[in-house]
């Protein structure tokens, strides 16, 4: 008995010993970048580059945020999002809605147009897309950073799968008291969904916030760079300034470190929609 | 439209009283059904006809063309731009670098992924902290991951900058070192997914292999790995269309290069923009469309067999 108990408290041991030294692993990348973001470049590179911060400058944050004009870039980011999240609410649970609850000619035909969307990255249909907003005179606007992203295909797949679950009683239930479709679907199907559509919301968040390809094509003038694009610009920097970048690296992870602290669940979920069956 | 007079199954609602005849009622109930879906469709139909089909049949026309310096004018070219490009040192070049891309990011991230999943698979106390450490690189862009690598392997000042293996100076090897910064960008990724799989494999499989004499290790490729292969077909395929798409990486560590060394099949694309290689970029877009579209495919085709689909 004693022996048995023994050799499970070893084997903890061990399993704290092997997750501790993966954390390690995973999070040194992290670590270096704090380090070479809070010391003065000079003096890191002089000391040989150690493992820890030296001649730590903590007004880094601050001053990567006025050189690098990183209020400007994350308040572009965020509006960027903000949009982006909203309109593909929008648009995805009313296409899931009809893909759904409405009987019309084509349904089947017109879902699978829907889906191959998902076969067409914005890499693929860049050229033309960066010519349709050219024409437009959308360079360096919210209208060309936000356009083709007002609507998913991911999100219709999504919400359609919250909303083919909601129960038949509850749907004859709402229709014996004389909700028509519109009030249905306010009043049910999207308060019954809501953890399917808040998944949803999440992926978009990051989706949107992190974006590069994009912005980086349809973006020409300094100010209308977001986080992400301004990102190359800021690392580019000089020497002198070379923590400057790393800073603004760290500022622009912290709101999807949030999402990822306090909406774990959602997030999590939203992931791994598609991959885990039932 | 056409339509049929089809049997009402259901009563409708409304009062008897004002009711009209049956296929009247049956009509109009349709064809405000139809409008009604009309309306909820048409937000993202616009959408996806303007930024999704109409750039495809776009780039076909740019393809049969060729445009002049300044955009200008243009002169029809034909199918012959197609084998052109597509059999051209540049497209298969490009194509090269990024299957290389995938060989280097997709095997290592996903066995990485599978480690810390395994690991983390299990009570413990404080298991949560070490879930959510393992996750957190899903909080970093490609862009942040990337500057963060630059940190740790570039030439002058990097940390591993005497590694020679991954030096970002050699053209050689540069393009592992853009690939290391994915691998680790995707891991959180890879870890939620292959953690959820494992989470659910029901506890019996786990005791019945016990009892079956089945040490850790046999457990572990006789029973969970297949059990949870539709997850892991799941991921490959999301992480090789990843690593075709991979764009900001090379844009921020190499800017494709040293001597081209590093430039993707879309890097390529990205800097086919100008009015006299848009023609040769088009192509290339409908190659890349073409190979993901093949990848994705055939990947479903052979694994399909292969997986074991729980019951």
């Amino acid at each position: 008995m004693g022996a048995e108990a023994n050799q499970a408290t070893w084997k903890k041991v061990l399993w704290y010993v092997v997750l501790t030294a993966l954390s390690v692993v995973v999070l040194f990348p992290v670590w270096m970048t704090l380090v070479r973001a809070l010391s003065t470049p000079a003096v890191y590179v002089r000391e040989g580059q150690p493992l820890y911060p030296v001649a730590i400058q903590w007004d880094v944050f601050s001053r990567a945020w006025n050189l690098g004009d990183l209020g400007a870039k994350i308040r572009i980011s965020a509006v960027v999002t903000a949009i982006i999240v909203s309109a593909q609410l929008v648009t995805s649970v009313l296409a899931a809605y009809a893909f759904s609850f409405l009987r019309f000619p084509f349904r089947r035909v017109l879902f699978l147009v829907f889906m191959a969307t998902l076969m067409l990255p914005i890499e693929v249909t860049l050229i033309p897309n960066v010519q349709t907003i050219r024409g437009l005179g959308w360079l360096n606007s919210y209208q060309g950073l936000v356009a083709p992203f007002l609507a998913t295909a991911f999100g219709t797949f999504l919400i359609r799968q919250g909303f083919l679950g909601i129960p038949r009683d509850l749907r004859d239930a709402a229709q014996l008291d004389g909700y028509g479709h519109l009030a249905f679907l306010w009043r049910v199907a999207i308060p019954v969904t809501r953890p399917v559509i808040a998944s949803f919301a999440v992926i978009s968040f990051l989706a949107a916030w992190n974006q590069y390809t994009w912005p980086r094509a349809v973006v020409t003038e300094g100010r209308w760079e977001t986080i992400q694009i301004g990102l190359k610009s800021l690392s580019a920097s000089t020497v002198e300034q070379g923590n400057i970048g790393l800073a603004a690296a760290i500022l622009a992870s912290l709101p999807v470190l949030a999402l990822l602290i306090f909406l774990q669940r959602q997030l999590i979920r939203g992931l791994t929609a598609g991959a885990i069956k039932g | 439209m056409t339509v049929e007079a089809r049997p009402v199954t259901r009563p409708v609602k409304g009062t008897i009283e004002t009711a009209p005849p049956d296929e009247v009622r049956h009509l109009s109930s349709r064809v405000r059904e139809t409008l009604l879906a009309v309306a909820f469709l048409v937000p993202s139909a616009v959408i996806f006809g303007w930024f999704f089909f109409y750039p495809l049949y776009r780039l076909v026309y740019l393809g049969l063309h060729q445009q002049n310096r300044f955009g200008t004018a243009e002169r029809y070219v034909g199918w012959s731009q197609f084998t052109e490009v597509l059999g051209g040192e540049n497209f298969r070049s490009g194509l090269k670098v990024s299957a290389t891309y995938v060989l280097y990011t997709v095997p290592l991230g996903l066995v990485l992924g599978i480690l810390l999943a395994v690991a983390a698979n299990r009570r413990l106390r404080g298991i949560k902290i070490f879930q959510t450490i393992f996750a957190s690189t899903v909080a970093s862009s490609v862009a942040v991951a990337s500057v963060v690598f630059f940190v740790l392997i570039n030439p002058q000042a990097g940390y591993f900058r005497n590694v020679e293996f991954l030096s970002l100076s050699d053209p050689d090897t540069a393009l592992r070192g853009v690939a290391l910064s994915s691998v680790w960008q995707n891991l959180g990724l890879t870890f939620i997914i292959v953690l959820a799989g494992l989470q659910a494999v029901p506890e019996e499989m786990y005791e019945a292999a016990t009892l079956d004499g089945y040490g850790p290790v046999r457990r572990f490729f006789r029973v969970t790995l297949p059990l949870i292969s539709p997850t892991l077909m799941f991921l490959v395929v999301v992480l090789v269309i990843f690593a075709f798409q991979a764009f900001a990486q090379i844009d921020i560590l190499t800017a494709g290069g040293p001597a081209g060394s590093t430039e993707t099949l879309v890097f390529k694309i990205f800097n086919s923009q100008q009015p006299l290689s848009q023609g040769e970029g088009a192509v290339m877009a409908i190659g890349l469309f073409v190979v993901t579209l093949f990848v994705s495919l055939a990947q479903f085709l052979i694994l399909e067999k292969r997986v074991h689909y729980g019951s």
